[in-house]
């Protein structure tokens, strides 16, 4: 949190180029002057140019590193994927060739169709739980928490989910939910039920649940930030000019929070939109979304239609991700 | 770095060339034993063997500590074991030869393994024990029981090489095997006796309204479609030419049957390993399902009943082994046949007995087996003493009787195998459509 206090700094700073410029060149503008004694520059073209030319090359130089790293370990992953996804197979190999069968299979498969709608069910349930949960308690932790100390605390708390493992957190809601777990147990002795309730466990509403238990935290945090960085004079004066509480989270901080919204709506979908182990452990295997298909179809050694179907959900992921960057301008805000 | 003198640097030069030169003499291309590198002597290859290490891939059910300690107490090499889920094994044994020394897997995956040329074929000469294998591996036959009309992928039907080279399987014996078995078992399904109350003797109770929202069945298409097949054609929904290798037409038929069901709620879960399946059981989650032996025996355990039922129509089996990797050769080769031989001698084959799988050589392990042992696990009989699993923990009261009965009752009565049939990826894909239904 220390560091989201710090980032407040004028925006021209937080400018990347500016930041790449004023930080890392000085070696070079700074050196080659000391050494070189003060001639003009139409005297002495080829030094001048020299570190013009380091100048210009400089930038580009220090982002290679990491332009390398992202060529090998993202771009060529996918191109390669994008490749098997139009080679032929058999049970047991695939074959280099040309064909758009797998495509084709995928496009005219009413189940392929029918679990891209139940993954966008998942996306758009989750995506909603969690924001109905994560904004008050983004909201609470900006702006009822007074002491700095309190608010690193409570942050670190949401936290904790994240010290075990999504798989045993998701296990530990079996015996919880289950038709003789404690749920169902609790409320039989109640008297509010006779039967166990079947749909604890098993089924939508189990995976539903387990994905906002997993995901909300990656909704705060970016919701948590906005807020942070909202002008405390901002809302002072909407008050002063006689806003209300709700007027103020209406035409103040819901508009500067969006950008930490995008951001966490971008997390939660691109999770959820690739999600295979919560729907076999949650839905009892009897549920599909795209990224189990994908997973069945890889255990099954139908490498080139798991490639096809991982592109167009890589594709429908992006457009999700274009239509979320089209409503909110994050680079505004960043 | 201007100090190395011409003197000097010719000198390095002149001994790093001698150096090269020497070792490469030494260390000879070609492998032991051929002509141009002839083994020493017997000193010399025990030496090597302590130095080779081999690389095991295969499931959980038989990665275990136990054997290898054992192992390689008794060989005197190492052994290193990768315990992977039936779809990672193949995946590795078809895609990554380099990975791996020896094949642990069942028979069913062989029809997917063999055509990569991934294993090298077992010569039988070399395998002490060959003859006391169980002859339903080796021919097939086995006392006129129906295990011998059995469908789907019987280790007999892919035993076999038609050479030392081929990628074919031989439909007789020939002196070139793919895999030498060791364990196997008859599956069949597993039910709560307290939940269900009353004895369950047909598959067909699978799909039973009376057990609706309370049934599961294994989520792995090669073989949860056997066992849908066993139910379909055990309730009279329809009837298969060869369960074990289904036309498009009856896979379409049982793949909507299955949907059917699943839209009437029929299913609690689906499982995919073996841990859910026992989750399932002992949660009482559900009643009756598709179980491995040893998970009964895990439900068992935390002292909850659990009945592998003897079914009337029959069982469905897996039978596992090892096979070679293609990148064996001289020592490592050896090693691997060293290992197979000990694997039959016995020693195994009782630790296996005594987890309730049955040993491809019984003969052998009987040696190993306490009498009273001997006649609970394999003749059926009621157990005079507690009987103790390998690892200490107590299976079966003094006075239980096995499942199923005897070894001839129960193996003698599969009538499908786990398969891998020619349809395979249609009948994958129709599966994703019953899951995703």
């Amino acid at each position: 949190m220390i560091c989201l206090r710090s980032i407040d700094r004028p925006k021209t700073d937080r400018h990347p180029y500016n930041l790449t410029l004023s930080t890392l060149p000085k070696t070079n503008t700074h050196i080659s002057p000391i050494h070189s004694p003060p001639i003009y520059p139409s005297t002495h073209p080829p030094i001048h140019s020299m570190s013009r030319l380091t100048k210009t090359l400089t930038p580009y130089l220090l982002a290679a590193p990491q332009t390398l790293v992202f060529l090998l370990f993202l771009v060529f992953p996918i191109v390669l994927i994008f490749i098997v996804s139009f080679w032929q197979f058999n049970g047991y190999s695939m074959t280099p060739a040309f064909t758009t069968d797998n495509y084709m299979a995928i496009f005219t498969s009413k189940v392929s169709f029918l679990t891209y709608l139940n993954t966008f069910k998942y996306v758009l349930l989750v995506w909603f739980f969690c924001l109905a949960i994560a904004f008050p308690v983004a909201y609470f932790l900006a702006f009822c928490i007074e002491s700095q100390a309190v608010q690193i605390a409570l942050f670190l708390i949401c936290t904790i989910p994240f010290w075990t493992s999504n798989i045993i957190r998701m296990i530990s809601w079996i015996p919880l939910l289950g038709k003789e777990g404690l749920v169902n147990q609790f409320l039989i002795n109640l008297g509010v039920i006779n039967a166990p309730l079947e749909f604890l466990l098993y089924s939508d509403f189990a995976i539903v649940l387990a994905m906002v238990h997993l995901f909300t935290f990656f909704m705060i945090a970016p919701i948590f930030n906005s807020m942070m960085r909202i002008d405390r004079n901002l809302i002072a004066a909407a008050r002063d000019m006689g806003a209300s509480g709700f007027e103020v989270l209406k035409e103040v901080i819901l508009p500067l929070t969006a950008p930490g919204i995008a951001i966490g709506s971008i997390f939660v979908v691109t999770l959820v939109m690739g999600e295979f182990v919560t729907v076999q452990l949650m839905g009892g295997g009897q549920s599909a979304s795209v990224g189990k298909l994908i997973q069945t179809q890889i255990g099954s050694l139908q490498y080139p239609l798991a490639a096809a179907n991982a592109v167009i959900l890589l594709i429908v992921t992006l457009i999700l991700v274009a239509a979320i960057l089209r409503v909110v301008d994050i680079r505004k805000e960043l | 770095m201007a100090n190395i003198s011409r003197r000097q640097l010719l000198r390095t030069g002149l001994a790093a060339t001698a150096m090269i030169t020497a070792t490469r003499c030494a260390r000879s291309e070609a492998p032991v034993g051929t002509p141009n590198n002839p083994a020493t002597g017997p000193q010399v290859n025990t030496n090597q063997i302590k130095d080779v290490t081999l690389r095991f891939i295969g499931t959980g059910v038989s990665q275990i500590n136990e054997v290898k300690k054992k192992a390689e107490e008794d060989l005197g090499f190492k052994l290193n074991m990768r315990a992977l889920s039936t779809e990672q094994n193949n995946q590795i044994a078809i895609t990554q030869p380099g990975q791996y020394d020896i094949f642990d897997g069942e028979y069913f995956s062989l029809p997917l393994v063999i055509p990569s040329g991934n294993l090298q074929a077992i010569d039988i000469k070399r395998i002490t024990n060959y003859d006391k294998i169980v002859p339903f591996f080796t021919s097939g036959k086995f006392n006129g029981m129906p295990v011998e009309q059995s469908q789907g992928t019987a280790p007999y039907k892919v035993q076999y090489l038609t050479g030392a080279d081929s990628k074919e399987f031989s439909s007789t014996p020939t002196d070139y095997a793919t895999m030498i078995p060791f364990q196997y078992n008859a599956d069949t399904l597993g039910y709560r006796p307290d939940l269900v109350g009353r004895k369950i003797e047909s598959w067909a109770e699978l799909f039973n309204p009376e057990f609706k929202g309370k049934t599961s069945i294994l989520d792995i298409p090669q073989i949860g479609i056997m066992d849908a097949a066993m139910v379909a054609e055990a309730a009279g929904l329809m009837k298969f030419g060869d369960k074990g290798n289904m036309t498009r037409e009856e896979i379409d038929q049982i793949t909507n049957i299955l949907i059917e069901r699943k839209k009437d709620g029929q299913f609690r879960a689906f499982w995919k390993t073996f841990d859910e399946s026992v989750n399932l059981m002992s949660s009482g989650e559900v009643v009756l399902e598709s179980m491995w032996s040893p998970a009964v025996t895990a439900v068992k355990a935390k002292g909850l009943q659990c009945v592998y039922a003897p079914l009337k129509e029959g069982y469905r089996g897996w039978g596992g082994g090892i096979g070679l990797s293609k990148n064996l050769s001289g020592v490592s080769l050896d090693a691997a046949y060293d290992y197979m031989n000990w694997m039959l001698d016995g020693w195994v084959g009782a630790f296996l007995g005594r987890q309730g799988y049955y040993s491809a050589a019984p003969e052998t392990a009987q040696k190993f087996m306490k009498p009273e042992e001997w006649s609970f696990w394999y003749e059926g009989k009621v157990a005079s003493t507690d009987m103790v699993d390998p690892f200490g923990k107590t299976l079966e009261k003094q006075g239980a009787k096995r499942d199923g009965g005897s070894f001839e009752e129960r193996f003698g009565n599969i009538v499908v195998w786990n398969s891998t049939m020619k349809e395979n990826t249609y009948l994958v894909q129709k599966w994703n459509e019953f899951i995703a239904s």
